[in-house]
């Protein structure tokens, strides 16, 4: 049967062109690969080459003709034995050629009538609500002990460790020198040189090796010194890590841990004082953990360690020697994406994760002199994010007030506060105050560096102005 | 490559000097009757199935970028018959010729074109980002060079648990200059990770010539600062490619660490399906496909050798012709995804 030759698109968003020139006549034989004619597209010149092979029974577009619709036949192929006289009677419809029109069984090109229409897009199917389970209890008469966050980390990474062979931790300095920060003190001595590994800097290529290991099957740790060094790694983390699972239909992801000090330390000036929290809170496919106690710390670390996908695991420099109580229990992870309620309050809520906290702990108390009860939600994870038990406690209260270090614009609180006034408007009696670092780079000299970042007057300033005191 | 040559030593071969590309070096497999019709119905597929593609593209039931593999099904072909079970393959955008040599099959590759529920990725990656686990295909990737740190990732795995295998990581002329090519390269020889890098020289990235974009054109000695041995292929010569792929499996497998094979080679298609090829001469095209088509180069053999006769052939090319169209009539009939899977996978 005869083929048509359709007018091929030539580019994503080709919709018609100008058939500008034949290179084949009636008659002529073709093979494939055969440039047949010239097609300009409304961004180039371009060579049409033959599919099949065949003579070309008839030219049914003139050369020069424009805004020649895509898909329209421009041209009759005949297989051997078939004669010019068959095309008069041959159909324009063939089975040899794909049909290019649309029905229900999907069977569609791409055209204008693709495009979502507003009737479509409201069809647009709703996100998944998924259950987070609750912290585990701790069993009465549970030995507390004081431990500090960077020695939690290190427990939580031995502990991953010892329980399964497939997890490794790999970065710079993690080895022979203990650790930049000394959060993996102790690891190479009892794991060794196979699973404590020393990388060059070169935080682009090892972040990818990491995430290859994981394709494959481990599961890495990769240590960043800081995450401030992790944006060389940037594309590894978000177009390999996070996108892998979806691009794949769900064959492979990356099941891994990114972790490191995240945010200013201490007069380090622009380059080593950003809060990545943000960021990284953006990109579908990730979770994004930020743990202020030590408690929690370890917990999470070892559930984001177990976890099945790529978790950012933003540390602190300034809350690794903090000390808190961590319970003395064989196996104690806790829930990734679970807030913990730090200190019940009826007045106003106060949200804040990882460094913020000391803001906020310290705002509590003083504001508690002022006789304002604050209810204080530690998020402990940016994503996914426990809203619902923010949005309880504003139900509550009325009123709601975040603290982070990171910058203002687009901040984790800016989507704490669009989500609280869209899911809560009605409950809230004031607007919802969002605290930040200033809008400026980190700053060297000691008083700016302190003026750019925020501080607890402010905090208690935003709680007493959102209860009108 | 030559057969004699140390392994460890970064030196390439004399024969194949940087400014004689005119692929006529270089060690050549011995091939039987079976190689020479395995090799002539893989490579025909690969071809045939681009050109399919180029033709569902034209037709728009392929969106996006699509970028063809025709002319280089040598190196895919030769590489595939050198590797044995659980050995990984991870490759940039240009990926649908890696795929089938794997194994993959045609109707799931051209349904994922189509962006179809039957497609490797459920429809939800498409041309550049597809994937098999079963097949040990690791993508796929649309960022140019980001394949070769996690390829070099795939050989860390295979280091790390003690297996044999070997990662094999392909990427461009034009990916050879990304930063990340050259952290990986260190780290490779520095813990000699088990990974065969193919760079495969088409001499065009996009539509800058390699003199254009590059200081060092001779990409076999882009590991010499690492002490990575490199050696220039005729990627046109399935045989040559698979004398190399030997010899670079013996070199990973023996714990010798990294290699590097500079496959050269040339696409006859634009860069994607939007790309006039203006950078480049007609005759430069033509020449190449005459005198140095690598389906042509087999085909050519079999008859001369008896080994197949022109209606053998021709039932070969029907056969093949037949899964292409196969795999062209399941990806224009199967349903697009469920809505529903929009928000699957994002997360386990």
């Amino acid at each position: 049967m005869p083929i048509n030759i359709l007018m091929p698109a030539l580019s994503p968003t080709m919709e018609e062109g100008t058939l500008s020139k034949w290179l084949k006549n009636e008659g002529d034989k073709v093979t494939s690969g055969d440039v047949i004619a010239e097609i300009e597209t409304d961004k180039a010149t371009m060579e049409v080459e033959a599919v099949d092979e065949g003579v070309i029974g008839k030219l049914l577009i003139a050369a020069g003709t424009e805004n020649v619709k895509v898909n329209t036949p421009i041209a009759i192929l005949l297989q051997d034995g078939e004669s010019a006289d068959a095309v008069a009677a041959a159909p324009k419809a063939d089975a040899d050629t794909p049909a290019a029109t649309s029905d229900a069984s999907g069977g569609k090109a791409r055209e204008s009538a693709d495009e979502p229409t507003a009737a479509a897009d409201s069809k647009v199917p709703a996100q998944p609500k998924v259950d987070v389970a609750a912290d585990p209890d701790i069993p009465a008469g549970t030995e507390m002990v004081s431990t500090t966050v960077r020695e939690a980390l290190r427990d939580a990474m031995a502990e991953e460790m010892r329980r399964d062979p497939d997890v490794f931790v790999m970065g710079e300095e993690v080895a022979e020198y203990q650790g930049a920060y000394k959060v993996t003190q102790g690891l190479l001595q009892e794991f060794g040189a196979n699973r404590v590994i020393d990388t060059p800097i070169t935080e682009h290529g090892f972040a990818g090796v990491g995430v290859g290991a994981a394709m494959a099957g481990l599961k890495p740790i990769v240590e960043f010194m800081t995450f401030n060094f992790a944006m060389q790694a940037i594309d590894q983390i978000i177009n390999s890590a996070a996108k892998t699972l979806y691009m794949s239909g769900g064959q492979m992801g990356a099941p891994m841990v990114f972790r490191g000090p995240n945010g200013a330390a201490a007069r380090v000036a622009a380059q080593h004082s950003q809060d990545y929290a943000a960021w990284y809170s953006h990109i579908p496919g990730l979770k994004v953990v930020v743990p202020y106690t030590a408690a929690d710390a370890k917990g999470l670390l070892k559930a984001a360690i177990r976890d099945p996908n790529p978790v950012i695991f933003l540390e602190n420099e300034i809350l690794y020697g903090q000390s808190f109580d961590v319970p003395k229990l064989d196996d104690f992870v806790l829930p990734i994406g679970k807030a913990r309620i730090h200190r019940k309050g009826k007045d106003v809520t106060l949200v804040s994760w990882g460094i913020g906290m000391t803001y906020a702990v310290k705002a509590v108390a003083e504001l508690e002199k002022a006789g304002i009860d604050v209810e204080l939600i530690d998020l402990r994870t940016i994503r996914p994010m426990d809203l619902p038990t923010v949005i309880e406690s504003v139900k509550k209260t009325g009123r709601l007030v975040t603290i982070e270090e990171g910058f203002p614009q687009s901040s984790v609180g800016d989507f704490i506060a669009n989500s609280v006034q869209r899911e809560a408007f009605d409950y809230l009696d004031a607007p919802v105050l969002t605290i930040a670092g200033k809008d400026v780079p980190m700053p060297y000299a000691a008083n700016l560096e302190k003026l750019a970042l925020p501080n607890v007057g402010e905090v208690v300033q935003a709680v007493k102005a959102v209860c009108y005191k | 490559m030559a057969p004699k040559q140390s392994a460890s030593a970064p030196v390439r071969k004399a024969a194949a000097k940087p400014a004689k590309k005119d692929f006529n070096g270089g060690t050549i497999a011995e091939f039987n009757k079976n190689d020479e019709l395995s090799a002539y119905r893989e490579m025909l597929l690969i071809r045939r199935f681009e050109e399919k593609a180029g033709q569902l593209y034209g037709m728009g039931f392929i969106g996006g970028f699509c970028h063809l593999y025709i002319g280089q099904e040598a190196v895919v072909i030769g590489m595939q018959m050198a590797m044995k079970e659980g050995d990984q393959v991870i490759t940039g955008y240009r990926d649908h010729g890696h795929m089938l040599a794997t194994g993959m099959t045609a109707r799931g590759v051209m349904a994922e074109l189509t962006g179809r529920r039957g497609g490797y990725s459920k429809g939800k990656g498409g041309s550049m980002h597809m994937f098999s686990k079963e097949k040990h295909f690791y993508g796929g990737h649309g960022i140019v060079g980001a394949q070769v740190s996690l390829g070099t990732g795939l050989g860390f795995a295979n280091k790390y648990r003690g297996n044999d295998n070997v990662s094999i990581a392909y990427f461009g002329d034009g990916a050879a200059n990304q930063g990340q090519v050259y952290e990986s390269f260190n780290m490779a020889n520095l813990w000699k990770l088990p990974v065969i890098y193919v760079i495969e020289n088409n001499r065009y990235a996009m539509g800058t010539s390699v003199a254009r974009a590059s200081a060092q054109t001779d990409f076999s000695q882009r590991g010499a600062s690492f002490g990575i041995p490199g050696y220039q292929v005729d990627g046109m010569d399935v045989r040559a490619v698979k004398a190399a792929a030997d010899e670079a499996m013996e070199h990973c497998r023996s714990g010798k660490g990294p290699i590097i094979l500079e496959m050269l080679t040339y696409r006859y298609r634009g860069h994607s399906m939007s790309d006039p090829a203006k950078y480049r001469s007609k005759d430069e095209v033509q020449k190449m496909r005459s005198e140095h088509d690598p389906i042509e180069q087999v085909r050519a053999r079999l008859l001369e050798k008896g080994w197949a006769t022109e209606d053998e052939l021709k039932a070969i090319d029907k056969d093949v012709r037949d899964i292409v169209a196969d795999s062209a009539d399941f990806a224009q009939s199967d349903p697009e995804p469920d809505v529903s899977e929009l928000y699957t996978d994002i997360l386990l």
